[in-house]
């Protein structure tokens, strides 16, 4: 099956193709057409993920190596359509699949205008971000990986907020200027290893004055999908204007891209430039980590908080990444799967009470506990994770990070840390200011707990969110395997480079 | 066993807080209640089994995190320490689900009040159980999730939802020095398990570790950054201001976890570790002067306060310093000994005082109280067990348990120094004064004329302390079906009164052989570890005769001035607080701490967060960034190509870009 005919990866990506397609040819009454289109796309969804669970039967967490793997001709030999996942891609496979029957269950009502084209978007989205996660080949890669910027730009400009246009349009700009660099950095590679093939190139050895270069054409754009500080201004507005549903493929997975194209290209591709630009990580990292948290502090916007200490728990992620220990690394990628599912879980609970009022101003909220009691509830589990408390997702990857960053370098871990007492401090008084308190706006005295269909989106998260808290390991233990390769590498790399300095004195 | 008593609570918790609604009010009370009485029965056969036989085990339940050389594990360890914990723990816990009953009856939630204190109970059993750093942290923060819920229970009121906030945040700065205490200590011994930590203790002695800038003795700094959160959690000084707003919550949950057990995790931390402790002496001579300031600090502010809670908060405060004093001049199993004590009497003082709130309606201030022991007498013979064994009155609890905390402080000044002679003096003032302001307590409560609403106006009048908002928590009807005279609380809340002045009474005797005296070594075993140079518990033994009275002295003193004070003359306390405004002022507002934070830190933080958003995003980041992008295209459209944009935002994106770099360098040169 692997190497003849389509495999399953392949599988993942048609699938949701396929439902797109059948959603376009659609015809007659528009009610009718809205509805067929709903059903369609939780049905594919729904078949994609079911297809990724297939997949992660399959799937061998204690090979280190590609698995799965497929490959097809395709522009010329030397460029492939290669497919496969490791155990750093795989986790990332299976979120995506997973989080996306909830964006189409999140949208089923809140969305009223072009919910055909709004559900095709979707779900050509669904396949571009899937395609980034396996591709095998740069190329390949580097279309998947910009391709996605489309849906979402039209997701945002289409189905956003008051201010949609500017968001999009800000969001665009900041990705276009590092794919841009990428794509200049792609093609040195090329003719430097005269191949695009990744398994290749993760065994290429660049030479080292080219390294640096390559590394911060890289570095530009994934800075920004991340984001980093200081290029993250987009993320708020980008998320304070998509639609709930946007909020939460951009929060939980379009933002770990970023993050896995630093796992799986900059670090071991580049190891030297690494090892080099690793303290410019660490200082951007919790420079964002202190700045952003007490930006977050003063939001007067609920998405936007969310957004703010989104971009907070990330520079827990490239600091974890650039730390080179296992415990970094592990933690790292552990905090970006469970910082999907809890700012993906966040953005939905925004979504339920933005549904109601058509409002996300803190201010216009307050008491709501006095008649959403399960509400209060969700929101609080999330809240939780989201501080880091132990038990909950959110704390196995800061700890983890934080551990790593304590034996690469004490500073950037004290610094990093005072991170936790103001995560505590933005999020429950966000909590404080809408959930606790007396309802006295008249206006929310009507407001409902959640429905059915609300209750079915938020349960699975709410469990998952301690479930992985309490037993993280069936997700950390997918990345033990690459993780120990990449390590070994990566430090062997260092060491010939070292006695390559040498032996030139 | 063990697995029983830990899960039980769980259980409770799940069933309350999941089924809360089928089984309604009663169904929670009874499931919740009994499973926690059942588990405070097996954590005694377990306190007899261990304190009294076996040593240490180790009971693995699974692995949490595993990464490369990492591993922590769902694990419990179980020596008499542990049993002593998890006796105070399941004791006070049932008494006071027990208690909840009466006390909580007219409230409307109380399925969640339940399951929130058996989510406590389990937080707290996890905590003590712990046998590694992390699952110690686990229960740690699970705790103090707890406490933050139970201070916030009551929702409506903005300053129970302003208290439960402070709690946390102020315990998450305890924390931060916590959880770097664990990355320090899995750098240095490779594990965070603590059978793997102790043995290698005493063969890093020497060792130094550079960290901020300075080198450190590896062992002072992880036993300070592990103490800071010790600190957090038990409101030491500095880190205390939380411990007083938490007064916000239920009157149960006050003597649950701000009086015997969540807020001694921080004591309990240090005798756990004391392995590590015992070879820090710098450390060590740190925890004295914090336990001993925290002590005397405490019971200033204690001495005139008027909402009786709070009085009680104040002292639970000092005598955590008390407890803290003890760790650090080596004398563990006294400062464990005090805790147990202190646990069974702060209790039953904080149960009493429910009970008196209960009677008068929901009211806390004690300048409206008086003459209430006539209507009370059970409730007034229950306060004066527990001011008896909290002052150390011979042969009640705190008698043996405090006198030794400051003999043995006197017997360290030998090799302790100027801390140890500090603590001694400090300590002994602090015990003159908590007899002072319990007996305070107990003459403005129940002797003298009455002075509460019942004699002329409405029982719910205003006073200063915001607590004229009963309607907020489901308390406006009580009282207005009732005449206005106190009336003693139902059986279910005295039962418990009664239970924990037994052991306010007994405790102190019937252990003290076990846990101070010539038992120590069959007792403890090797739960508490004390290096070779560590004869302590022999020296306060031997301590000066006026030493040993020292103590009772203080006492009777802070005895006569109450009485002087609140029941002869009642006219001279308002004359001294004339006579001396601003002591009484600086005294009333707690040394002014909050005021000090909030201008240190609360307020710069949101400045210095307005201002990263709106200069540092919106002007600075976003002006050079999309916006200036466009406004350039604009001109160069519209004008001439200029050379030198001559733009504010693109010189603050240079400085920016130089910070960056500036802070790399540091971190490339520092690392």
């Amino acid at each position: 099956m692997m190497n003849f005919g389509f495999g399953i990866l392949t599988g993942l990506l048609v699938l949701p193709l396929v439902g797109a397609a059948f959603i376009l040819v659609q015809r007659g009454d528009e009610a009718a057409v809205n509805s067929n289109a709903r059903y369609a796309a939780l049905a594919a969804t729904v078949a994609t993920f079911v297809l990724a669970c297939v997949a992660w039967y399959q799937f061998d967490p204690a090979n280190p190596g590609f698995q799965l793997v497929e490959t097809h001709g395709w522009v010329s030999d030397a460029i492939k359509f290669k497919l496969g996942v490791d155990g750093f891609s795989f986790p990332f496979v299976v979120l995506t699949a997973f989080l996306m029957p909830f964006c189409i269950l999140a949208s089923w009502t809140s969305v009223e205008k072009r919910v055909r084209e709004y559900m095709v978007a979707f779900l050509i989205l669904e396949t571009l971000m899937i395609g980034v996660f396996v591709a095998l080949d740069l190329v390949l890669f580097y279309l998947f990986f910009e391709a996605g910027l489309i849906p979402m730009f039209l997701i945002i400009g289409i189905w956003g907020g008051k201010r949609r246009v500017y968001a999009s349009y800000k969001f665009f700009l900041y990705t276009l200027l590092g794919s841009v660099l990428m794509l200049l950095a792609l093609m040195a590679m090329y003719w430097n290893a005269g191949t695009t093939d990744i398994p290749t190139l993760l065994n290429h050895h660049f030479p080292s004055g080219m390294q640096p270069w390559l590394w911060l054409a890289f570095f530009a754009s994934f800075a920004v999908k991340m984001p980093m500080w200081p290029v993250h201004t987009w993320l708020p507005d980008a998320h304070v204007e998509a639609p709930t549903a946007g909020s939460v493929i951009l929060a939980a997975i379009l933002l770990k891209m970023g993050g896995y194209g630093f796992i799986r290209f900059s670090i071991p591709m580049f190891p030297e430039a690494s090892a080099m630009f690793a303290p410019l990580v660490f200082a951007l990292s919790v420079i964002a980590i202190v700045y952003t948290s007490l930006v977050a502090l003063m939001q007067e916007d609920i998405k936007k908080l969310i957004a703010y200490s989104s971009v907070a728990h990330m520079g827990f992620v490239t600091m974890g990444l650039f730390t080179l220990t296992p415990q970094g690394i592990q933690g790292a990628m552990f905090q970006m799967v469970s910082h999907g599912l809890v700012s993906g879980a966040l953005f939905l609970c925004v979504g339920v009470v933005y549904d109601r009022m058509h409002t996300r101003e803190i201010s216009a909220y307050g008491g709501l506990v006095n008649r959403m009691p399960l509400y209060a509830v969700v929101f609080m589990v999330f809240t939780m994770a989201n501080v880091g408390l132990p038990g909950t997702a959110g704390f196995v990857g800061e700890f983890l990070t934080l551990l790593g960053a304590f034996k690469a370098n004490p500073w950037v871990a004290f610094i990093a840390t005072s991170g936790v007492i103001l995560s505590a401090a933005y999020a429950l008084w966000l909590y404080r200011r809408v959930v606790f308190g007396e309802m006295v706006k008249p206006e929310l005295m009507n407001i409902t707990d959640l429905n059915r269909r609300e209750i079915v989106i938020l349960a699975p998260l709410v469990i998952l969110t301690i479930w992985y808290g309490i037993a993280p390991g069936t997700i950390l233990d997918a990345f033990a395997a690459p993780t120990e390769h990449l390590i070994k590498n990566y430090q062997a790399a260092l060491t010939a480079a070292k006695t390559a300095m040498l032996a030139l004195q | 066993m063990y697995h029983l008593i830990v899960f039980l609570p769980l259980i409770g918790f799940l069933i309350a807080g999941l089924l809360g609604r089928l089984i309604g009010p009663r169904g929670s009370e009874i499931v919740t209640t009994s499973l926690l009485m059942v588990s405070a029965a097996l954590s005694w056969v377990a306190f007899f089994q261990v304190g009294f036989g076996s040593g240490t085990t180790r009971i693995q339940i699974a692995t949490w995190l595993a990464s490369a050389d990492l591993r922590v594990d769902w694990a419990f360890r179980i020596d008499t320490l542990t049993v002593v914990m998890l006796v105070v723990v399941n004791t006070v816990s049932s008494l006071v689900h027990l208690y909840s009953i009466g006390y909580m009856s007219e409230d409307p939630h109380r399925p969640r009040f339940f399951a929130y204190l058996s989510l406590f109970t389990f937080a707290m059993l996890m905590l003590v159980t712990a046998d590694n750093l992390v699952q110690m942290f686990f229960g740690w923060e699970g705790v103090g999730l707890a406490s933050y819920l139970l201070i916030g229970f009551w929702y409506q009121k903005p300053s129970a939802n302003a208290a439960a906030m402070k709690a946390f945040i102020v315990n998450r700065v305890g924390d931060f020095g916590f959880a770097l205490g664990i990355f320090l200590v899995f750098v240095l011994f490779g594990t965070v398990a603590f059978d793997g930590i102790f043995p290698k203790a005493g063969e890093l002695v020497t060792q130094t570790f550079r960290f901020v800038g300075y080198e450190w003795n590896a062992l002072t700094l992880t036993c300070l950054l592990l103490f800071m959160g010790a600190m957090g959690k038990s409101a030491q000084f500095l880190l205390h201001t939380w411990l007083p707003d938490a007064m916000e919550g239920p009157t149960p949950v006050s003597a649950l976890i701000h009086a015997a057990t969540m807020v001694t995790a921080g004591v309990f931390m240090v005798a756990r570790l004391s392995p590590i402790f015992e070879y820090a002496p710098v450390a060590l001579t740190v925890v004295v002067v914090i336990g001993a300031t925290t002590a005397f600090f405490a019971a200033t502010v204690g001495l005139v306060q008027n909402d009786i809670k709070r009085v009680i908060a104040y002292s639970t405060c000092s005598q955590l310093g008390y407890m803290f004093v003890a760790m650090g001049v080596g004398a563990y199993s006294a400062g464990i000994f005090h805790l147990f004590t202190h646990a069974f009497f702060k209790a039953l003082l904080f149960l009493g005082a429910g009970s008196v709130i209960h009677a008068m309606h929901h009211e806390q201030d004690m300048r409206k109280m008086g003459g209430l022991r006539k209507y009370i007498p059970l409730t007034a013979a229950a306060m004066t067990i527990g001011n008896l064994a909290l002052t150390g009155f011979p042969f009640f609890a705190g008698y043996f348990s405090k006198d030794a905390i400051i003999e043995s402080a006197y017997a360290s000044v030998a090799h302790g120094g100027f801390a140890s002679s500090y603590a001694y003096v400090l300590l002994v003032v602090a015990a003159c004064f908590t007899s002072f302001y319990s007996w305070r307590l107990y003459f403005m409560t129940f002797e003298g004329q009455p002075r509460w609403a019942g004699q002329g106006h409405d029982a719910h009048g205003h006073d200063a302390h915001g607590h004229d908002d009963h309607a907020a928590h489901g308390h406006d009807d009580h009282g207005h079906g009732h005449d206005h005279t106190p009336h003693e609380s139902p059986w279910v809340m005295m039962i418990p009164l009664a239970v924990l002045a037994l052991g306010a009474v007994a405790a102190g005797f019937v252990f003290k052989e076990a846990f101070i005296g010539h038992d120590y070594e069959h007792f403890w075993k090797a739960a508490l570890f004390t290096g070779k140079d560590n004869h302590i518990l022999h020296a306060m033994h031997e301590v000066p005769g006026w030493v040993v009275w020292s103590p009772f002295v203080a006492m009777v003193l802070g005895f006569l001035v109450a009485l002087y004070m609140y029941v002869l003359r009642p006219d001279v306390p308002g004359k001294l607080a004339a006579a001396n405004p601003a002591l009484y002022q600086f005294l009333l507002n707690k040394w002014y701490f909050d005021e000090i934070y909030d201008f240190l830190f609360v307020k710069p933080a949101m400045w210095l967060g307005k201002f990263l958003w709106k200069k540092g995003d919106g002007f600075v980041i976003d002006g050079m960034g999309p916006d200036g992008i466009s406004a350039r295209v604009v001109d160069v459209t519209n004008r001439v190509v200029r050379l030198q944009t001559g733009f504010v935002y693109h010189y603050a994106f240079a400085m920016l870009i130089g910070v960056a770099g500036l802070v790399t360098w540091y971190l490339l040169a520092r690392g």
